[in-house]
């Protein structure tokens, strides 16, 4: 992050990918960037034995600190709010620079709250700027889904909620089904929830690395229902994922017309009109917008629009 | 003298017309008459050439102190035959013995003790590996070895500049004649390509085998007109060591990336057309670039001509698929490569001098269009280091890399840019064995780098996708990852020669310091 508050372009980056690394293994943080996820999520929760946080949380400030990520994000997962642990995270995560946090097993607004009153007072200090470290809340129960909305909106911090589906699934007595179907409700639920409140949804990690078949179906299905990006597990997962987010040929043409038209038109006046054979209105434009925005970061656009 | 690659070799080491490295091609139209071996008629009928034992063999053959021995590699960590041998020769008390090997590693751990005591004076290889290179490394041989590459050490025998007085080959069958193939017995390793110069050049030819199958043993890898003695014993090699049952498809996404990298490489310069001939190694990036291969063929509705070096399933189920016309074959590295040889139409098996001889009219090597190799390091002026590892010890082997870089259109190195701690890309190799202008393309995770003189290539990759960066790029990307590696430090003894592959010295290797 920069040296002041967080800005819409920080909070409303590209996240198609937010893949988990064990904070612990230095091999494999120190270059992961290689294979270019969007975000990283550096975990000091389930990667680590409990008798190692102290060693992975000094391994995380100096992650944080010195390795150069080529510009990839940098979130860390702290330790549950039920455990001893997650206030040194949090200090430990804003000292070292982190872009964000993550907070487990999120059940309500108030715990959002906690967290950003010691994400405040670390920013002060280790002088980073007020406001700049961003704030994601996993759900996993089915008491933080039915709060989706309520978390969503409890801090100007927050940029998006993901669906964290292991321990949601036990709690609700689910069977895993192929298509997904005893996350519907859950999925559908936080999308709305984090579209209401203006920021991203992220869907579960896929836990089968080698079945890259499956994560592409259930990649297409969080895709068309509007999540922005998934959590991953291995770098294995990644490029699918970002295939799968990648807009055809055809989208982007026409995000492409549709935004030199609407341009065009809104110095005439008019609001609504017609492009390549359909009728398009200004708030359409948004969408061309994230259409060219996924295309420029999948490599495949190249023009000048976004 | 500071050769071509600019390595100083000693002066000297330059005496009986031995020349320091002067480019890739500079031996190109060299003539020379070949070397015979001395032969012995066999003008009255007889039977059987089977003799009762190896002892029986070796003293039959007139082995003296001094002489040189050959073995093949073909039974890989598997063989015992090498073993047996020098176990024999050792307690017949012979001594200065001169070991002219196509390849020697963990199999053959128990010549160190033969080196110490001065059985074994000498060792010509194409690959040197666990105690054997520690050995070497140590400078425990009284003359430095001499390493060199699979298409070098054919040359080496056919030019005369190594002469063999016994070949030692084991074979998987033979028929009381000699006539001997790589498979159909019960330690099979596909095909015998490596002792093919052995049996054609060496003065006397012993095959060992673990079976002795009718006459003819037809088509033979290596031939009765050839072979002095047979010996029959209980076990000529380890099957499980000889071939993997299954190679791991890797799912490592660092060799993925970089198997894809160089896949698209290929397939965006001008050599990716029908007809196209490729090599590959058997390590993890270099499979998985045959699978990445295979859409590229598909769409563009193309097939290989050949392809050629050590061959692994994947390479034979493209064939089987008919995504390539011919497999030319000097070494087996699994099972399915074992059983497919002689079986498959169009898999064949070729000896090492059609495969990679600089010198005769004309190697398979030579007509590549793609190869795509490994390395431990490569410095900047595209130098590649195959043979000695980071502490400095001898731990590798030239094989064919050497060959097949000088020989195809685009040489692709491919490498993580960092194993470990230790930076592959760097300054200056440790040893050269592959010299920078063979080399085309280096591929890491991290970048694509096109060596500077193939501005044709460079203009290629352009729009294909790749990153692609300068050598020195990747080289300070690398530093930054894991710091500047410290120079190993050597002592002055020189324990090894590196022969470029047309009988030139292209590096030495000195003793590491302080090997404890």
């Amino acid at each position: 992050m920069g040296d002041s508050a967080m800005t819409d372009a920080q909070k409303n980056r590209i996240r198609r990918t937010m893949m988990f690394l064990n904070t612990q293994r230095a091999a494999l943080v120190k270059d992961s960037y290689v294979y270019k996820p969007d975000s990283v999520l550096l975990d000091l929760e389930d990667a680590v034995a409990e008798g190692e946080k102290d060693s992975a949380r000094v391994q995380l400030y100096n992650t944080l600190k010195y390795v150069d990520y080529h510009g990839v994000e940098r979130f860390v997962r702290i330790n549950g709010l039920d455990t001893p642990h997650y206030k040194e995270d949090i200090r430990a995560s804003v000292a070292g620079g982190a872009d964000g946090i993550r907070i487990p097993k999120t059940e309500t607004k108030n715990d959002v709250a906690l967290v950003e009153e010691l994400v405040e007072k670390a920013e002060k200090e280790f002088g980073r700027p007020v406001g700049s470290t961003m704030l994601m809340a996993a759900l996993e129960s089915p008491r933080a889904v039915l709060n989706a909305y309520e978390i969503a909106t409890s801090s100007d911090r927050m940029m998006g909620i993901a669906l964290s589906a292991g321990d949601f699934k036990r709690t609700m007595h689910a069977r895993q089904t192929a298509d997904g179907s005893e996350l519907a409700t859950a999925r559908g639920l936080i999308i709305m929830a984090a579209r209401a409140a203006g920021i991203m949804a992220f869907d579960t990690v896929y836990t089968n690395i080698d079945d890259i078949a499956g994560l592409r179906r259930e990649a297409e299905l969080i895709r068309d229902m509007g999540f922005d990006g998934k959590s991953l597990i291995s770098p294995k997962q990644i490029a699918t994922i970002h295939e799968v987010f990648t807009p055809t040929e055809k989208e982007i043409s026409r995000a492409e017309h549709l935004i030199l038209a609407v341009e065009e038109n809104k110095k005439k006046g008019v609001g609504v009109l017609v492009v390549d054979g359909a009728m398009v209105d200004i708030a359409m434009v948004e969408g061309a917008y994230r259409t060219l925005t996924l295309a420029k970061a999948s490599g495949v656009y190249k023009g000048g629009l976004v | 003298m500071i050769n071509k690659a600019g390595r100083d070799i000693p002066d000297e080491l330059l005496k009986d017309g031995l020349e320091v490295f002067q480019g890739q091609y500079y031996r190109d139209g060299y003539e020379y008459k070949k070397a015979a071996p001395k032969v012995k008629g066999y003008v009255q009928p007889r039977g059987s050439k089977v003799v009762d034992s190896l002892k029986d063999a070796i003293l039959k053959c007139g082995l003296k102190d001094g002489m040189t021995v050959s073995f093949h590699h073909h039974f890989r960590e598997g063989d015992y035959v090498a073993s047996m041998v020098m176990e024999v020769i050792h307690e017949l008390g012979f001594k200065d013995i001169y070991i002219c090997a196509s390849s020697l590693g963990a199999a053959q751990k128990s010549f160190v003790p033969m080196i110490e005591d001065g059985t074994i004076t000498g060792i010509s290889t194409s690959g040197v590996r666990a105690e054997i290179g520690r050995a070497i490394s140590e400078g425990k041989l009284p003359r430095p070895a001499m390493i060199r590459t699979h298409g070098g050490r054919v040359r080496a025998i056919e030019t005369g500049d190594i002469h063999i007085d016994i070949a030692f080959i084991g074979a998987p069958t033979s028929d009381e004649l000699g006539n001997s193939r790589g498979t159909g017995g019960k330690s099979d390793c596909g095909v015998l390509s490596y002792a093919v110069v052995d049996a054609r050049y060496a003065d006397k030819v012993v095959v060992v085998t673990d079976m002795l199958v009718p006459t003819p043993n037809l088509p033979a890898g290596i031939q009765g007109i050839d072979v002095d003695y047979v010996v029959v014993v209980d076990q000529i090699g380890n099957p499980k060591k000889i071939a993997s049952a299954v190679l791991r498809m890797t799912e490592n996404p660092r060799e993925l990336m970089i198997a894809e990298y160089a896949t698209k490489c290929m397939v965006a310069t001008p050599y990716f057309k029908d007809g196209f001939s490729f090599q590959t190694g058997a390590g993890g990036a270099s499979l998985a670039v045959t699978r990445f291969l295979r859409p590229y063929m598909e769409k563009q509705g193309i097939q290989m001509g050949f392809a050629c070096g050590g061959i692994v399933e994947p390479m034979v189920q493209l064939l089987k698929d008919g995504f390539i016309r011919k497999i030319v074959d000097t070494q087996d590295f699994d099972i399915a490569s074992v059983e497919s040889i002689g079986k498959t139409p169009g898999h064949v098996e070729i000896s090492t001098s059609e495969y990679a001889n600089p010198l005769n009219k004309g190697a398979f090597v030579n007509y590549l269009d793609f190869v795509i190799l490994g390395a431990l390091e490569v410095d900047v002026d595209y130098n590649v280091n195959v043979v000695q590892g980071s502490d400095g010890l001898i731990q590798g082997a030239p094989g064919g890399h050497v060959d097949t870089a000088a020989g195809a259109k685009c040489t692709i190195i491919a490498t993580p840019l960092v194993r470990s701690r230790i930076p592959s890309i760097r300054d200056r190799v440790t040893s050269v064995t592959t010299p920078g202008e063979s080399v085309d393309i280096v591929v890491t995770e991290y970048g694509v780098a096109v060596n500077p003189a193939r501005a044709d290539l460079i203009a290629c990759l352009a729009d294909s996708g790749v990153p692609l960066k300068t050598i020195e790029e990747l080289r300070d990307e690398a530093y930054k990852l894991v710091g500047t590696p410290a120079d190993i430090k050597f002592e002055d003894k020189i324990v090894a020669l590196v022969e470029y592959r047309d009988g030139t010295i292209i590096d030495v290797i000195r003793k590491p310091a302080d090997l404890g």
